[in-house]
């Protein structure tokens, strides 16, 4: 074939456009894309979601979903040769063999009836000559450069019995099967817990440095980006905005909306100041625990899983607490234990004075009104049947309060929460995600609970819109007095709107303090590992953009 | 494969413990009619005599409490004693066992070949999605699945029998003919086709749907999109990543359908006059023929149970996290 040529790029995209079907809300997904990715070299490609970064990605993979989402112009050189022209068969070899992908999900983006020796394999087998066994020695060889344990047991497990992270190492195993020039990883980490993405991080970063790889980082996360981009390519509504070397653009970004991008990056240096604490506690947990029971039939016991043990803490009128763990770490578990939405098996959780796991039904119904919750899914959270006005007045109307008055009421705090006066006449899904989790809050807020139980609040959403719906929770805690838990796996939203943390770890709260304390002196190994974790460390927002911040405040 | 014993053994011992109930719920269910054979007798003798009515419940057993009829039909199948059809004087179990085969070979045909065919056009149908092809099988589906069953049976019958004269209208042989060997075999295959067919229609368009419905919902799934990124061919991908899992919820279908194939078969034997246990079935109910009637009860139970064990052993070989979550 051609002679390598050390002056071509490896990956020259020039003038892509993606068209979107008719009726979409812009005619073109990605408009006029030109950028150009080198050997040995990671390009971060940053946006928010909807900005055209996964569909570039999918284009030069092929996985457009034809025929309603097509290229409309421009080309996509590979080592100088148009991918987008390719007879299908050449494109095929492409795939898979030269230019591999990472996805985002890692527990989803695997075969769940294929045992994940096969799965790797089938990239080999579709890509080079090599027999079975040696196919199958590969494949054990290559789970093992992933690092992960007993790797010739693991290519004979199925998915289910992996971890995400496990998961996410058998995916980059597989994209490195074929010794690619070329790796685009869409979100690799974003699904995984902060600890989990450091590990991943380093992998990537160690092996695309060892293989000289070209790496299309895909993240919308600046800490990440800060972490391993040698390049970074900025888009936003299928354009590029800007594009540079990396401490260019971190260090010293030009155009509005990278800055914009930037300082809404919750940092966590900036934690609170101490909160003082005044009068009575609003709500006082005690040696709270809960045990799931897993499994079990006919011939085999049920498993008890410890999801929650010895939990305390205590909540003050104004206060707001962080409750931060990984996944499976038991934080919502005391959230629901709260909220009455799950039945501790020991402990109290006193409201007030009230115990409210000594209640029944009937007497816990008043505490339904006081204690109310913020759901993590702002898509799944709200019924899509009934306009958004129902939704926020339908709690008060079932604690008897009349259809009019509750109707008006919920006018009134869909204003508050920043939503113009239609809002109450349309339904759910002609919002955005930021847009519905504050429907979500005002419905919450029409009850005029004294404690607010926050599950995720802010983890379905970008970056920008993430920084907007704190501060509007922020904002709402200062004028109503409101007591609020908080609970996250982001150790950085939590600095942003905590006064005190309470760190879990499963199924146990091993640090508990002011935000000061838990981030500047961390007492337990585990927090500091989280803390440790974060991507981005090491970076510093430049300060006219803190300033910025700081001003919006 | 310790896991696939142990869901094997705990199916085992579950399926002994539903047909005890079982046995014990038809026994109730058939005495809960009106009416009981010894009336019937009588009233088709033409002398309806109280003593003579009373001299066949006591010949039969029949004027003994419940209970103790209930104990002795139990104990009898535990041996495997059917009971003793006095309406035809003959033991159950011959009956069946006469009936059987037929019914078998009808319903077995029928579902091997509606399966096959079903996941074969619902496949087509999923992959052509949108085109001419998809939407010619999914009209044929719908009409197969939409027509009555006894009605393309009739036209069917009319159409290759009556009118071409190609194939035997109706009967499981042809009668008298006296073949042997493979000359029966084929005789019994000629005879089986139109039958077959008829019931098979129905049984493949609701797998077709299934089966189209489920590729799509799986060809938007995260792991087809990382199998088309290692630049697989469409054919891999359509069999060992697409069919692969879209064909779970077609087992846990198809299995409830062949548990019901033996007892449900009644309207096709009785269209093509097919010799099998369903008519079997009907005629025992007419003729109030309770042990009969216990007999047939006892097995499609039986074959449901079976097919159950089948269908959960063949999941359990498909989808391997099944022995987990057990």
């Amino acid at each position: 074939m051609t002679t390598p040529l050390l002056d071509v790029p490896l990956l020259d995209v020039r003038g892509l456009s993606i068209a979107l079907p008719p009726g979409a809300d812009r005619p073109l997904a990605v408009d006029n894309l030109t950028f150009t990715l080198n050997p040995n070299e990671i390009l971060c490609v940053v946006g928010e979601s909807g900005s055209g970064k996964s569909m570039t990605a999918h284009a030069m993979m092929g996985l457009l979903p034809a025929p309603h989402v097509r290229v409309a112009g421009g080309s996509l050189l590979f080592k100088g040769r148009d991918v987008l022209t390719m007879p299908e068969a050449e494109q095929r070899s492409l795939r898979g063999g030269r230019i591999a992908m990472v996805f985002q999900e890692p527990m989803t983006a695997l075969n769940p009836l294929m045992r994940v020796g096969r799965q790797i394999g089938e990239s080999l087998r579709e890509h080079t000559t090599l027999p079975p066994a040696a196919r199958r020695a590969r494949v054990v060889e290559l789970l093992a450069q992933v690092g992960l344990p007993n790797p010739a047991e693991l290519a004979d497990a199925y998915p289910f019995r992996l971890s995400g992270g496990q998961r996410q190492r058998v995916m980059i195993a597989m994209a490195l099967a074929c010794q690619p020039d070329i790796l685009i990883a869409d979100e690799p980490t974003t699904a995984l817990d902060v600890t989990t993405q450091k590990q991943i991080l380093d992998l990537i970063r160690a092996i695309q440095a060892e293989r000289h790889m070209g790496m299309m980082f895909i993240t919308h996360d600046f800490g990440v980006v800060a972490e391993i981009a040698h390049r970074v390519a900025v888009m936003r509504h299928g354009k590029l905005v800007e594009y540079g070397a990396a401490s260019d653009v971190l260090n010293r970004p030009q155009h509005p909306y990278t800055r914009q991008l930037i300082a809404s990056v919750p940092h966590y240096i900036e934690h609170r100041d101490d909160h003082t604490k005044s009068g009575a506690p609003l709500l006082v947990a005690e040696r709270v625990r809960k045990v799931f029971q897993v499994g079990g039939g006919l011939f085999r016991k049920s498993k008890p899983v410890v999801a929650g043990d010895d939990l305390s803490l205590t909540i003050h009128p104004g206060e707001t607490v962080g409750l931060v763990g990984e996944s499976g770490s038991g934080k919502s578990t005391l959230g629901r234990s709260i909220v009455g939405l799950i039945k501790p098996d020991s402990g109290r959780i006193l409201f007030e004075g009230t115990d409210l796991l000594a209640l029944d039904r009937k007497g816990f119904r008043p505490y339904r009104r006081l204690v109310q919750m913020v759901f993590q899914d702002p898509y799944a959270s709200l019924n899509p049947r009934h306009r958004v006005g129902d939704i926020v007045a339908q709690g008060p109307v079932a604690f008897g309060e009349d259809r009019g008055r509750a109707l008006a009421r919920a006018r009134e705090l869909l204003a508050m929460v920043g939503l113009d006066g239609s809002a109450a006449d349309r339904y759910p899904h002609e919002f955005s995600g930021g847009q519905r989790q504050r429907i979500g809050i005002a419905r919450a807020l029409a009850m005029e609970p004294k404690l607010l139980v926050a599950d995720e609040p802010v983890s379905a959403l970008d970056v920008s819109v993430q920084g907007q719906v704190l501060e509007l929770l922020d904002d709402i805690r200062k004028r109503l007095n409101l007591a609020m838990l908080f609970i996250t796996h982001d150790l950085r939203v939590a600095a942003q709107v905590c006064d005190t943390i309470a760190v879990m770890r499963r199924g146990k709260i091993v640090e508990l303090g002011t935000a000061r304390e838990v981030f500047t002196h961390p007492r337990d190994a585990y927090t500091r590992s989280l803390l440790d974790a974060i991507p981005g460390k090491a970076w510093h927002i430049p300060d006219d953009l803190q300033t910025a911040k700081a001003e919006a405040h | 494969m310790l896991g696939f014993a142990h869901l094997f053994a705990s199916r085992l011992v579950k399926a002994v413990a539903i047909l005890i109930a079982i046995v014990v719920m038809n026994f109730f269910l058939v005495h809960a009619a009106p009416g009981d054979p010894a009336m019937v007798m009588a009233g088709e003798a033409g002398a309806a005599d109280e003593r003579f009515v009373a001299q066949l419940r006591e010949q039969f057993g029949l004027d003994r409490p419940l209970y103790e009829q209930l104990g002795t039909y139990v104990g009898k199948i535990a041996q495997g004693d059917l009971g003793f059809s006095y309406r035809q004087q003959r033991p159950v179990w011959d009956i069946l066992a006469e009936r059987l085969p037929a019914t078998l070979v009808l319903t077995l045909t029928a579902f091997v070949l509606a399966l096959a065919l079903g996941v074969a056009l619902g496949t087509l149908a999923a992959v052509t999605v949108g085109t001419w092809a998809d939407s010619a099988i999914t009209v044929v589906a719908l009409l197969a699945y939409a027509t009555p069953i006894y009605w393309i049976g009739l036209m069917l019958s009319l159409l290759f029998s009556i009118q071409l004269g190609w194939l035997p209208a109706f009967g499981y042989e042809t009668i008298g003919a006296g073949y042997t060997g493979l000359a029966h075999a084929a005789d019994v295959a000629a005879h089986l086709i139109l039958p077959v067919i008829t019931l098979a229609l129905f049984y493949m368009a609701s797998y077709a749907r299934l089966t189209r419905a489920s590729m799509l919902e799986v060809r938007g799934l995260d792991f087809i999109k990382t199998a088309k990124a290692k630049g697989l061919s469409q054919s891999r991908i359509v069999t060992r990543h697409v069919l692969r899992n879209a064909i779970l919820p077609v087992i846990t279908v198809a299995g409830i359908q062949a548990g019901q194939l033996v007892g449900g078969s009644i309207l096709i034997e009785t269209v093509f006059a097919w010799p099998g246990i369903g008519r079997l079935a009907f005629e025992a109910v007419l003729q109030r023929d309770y042990q009969v009637l216990l007999g047939i009860f006892l097995v499609t139970s039986i074959m449901v149970i079976l097919f159950n064990i089948l269908t959960d052993i063949l999941y359990g070989l498909v989808d391997p996290r099944i022995q987990v979550s057990q």
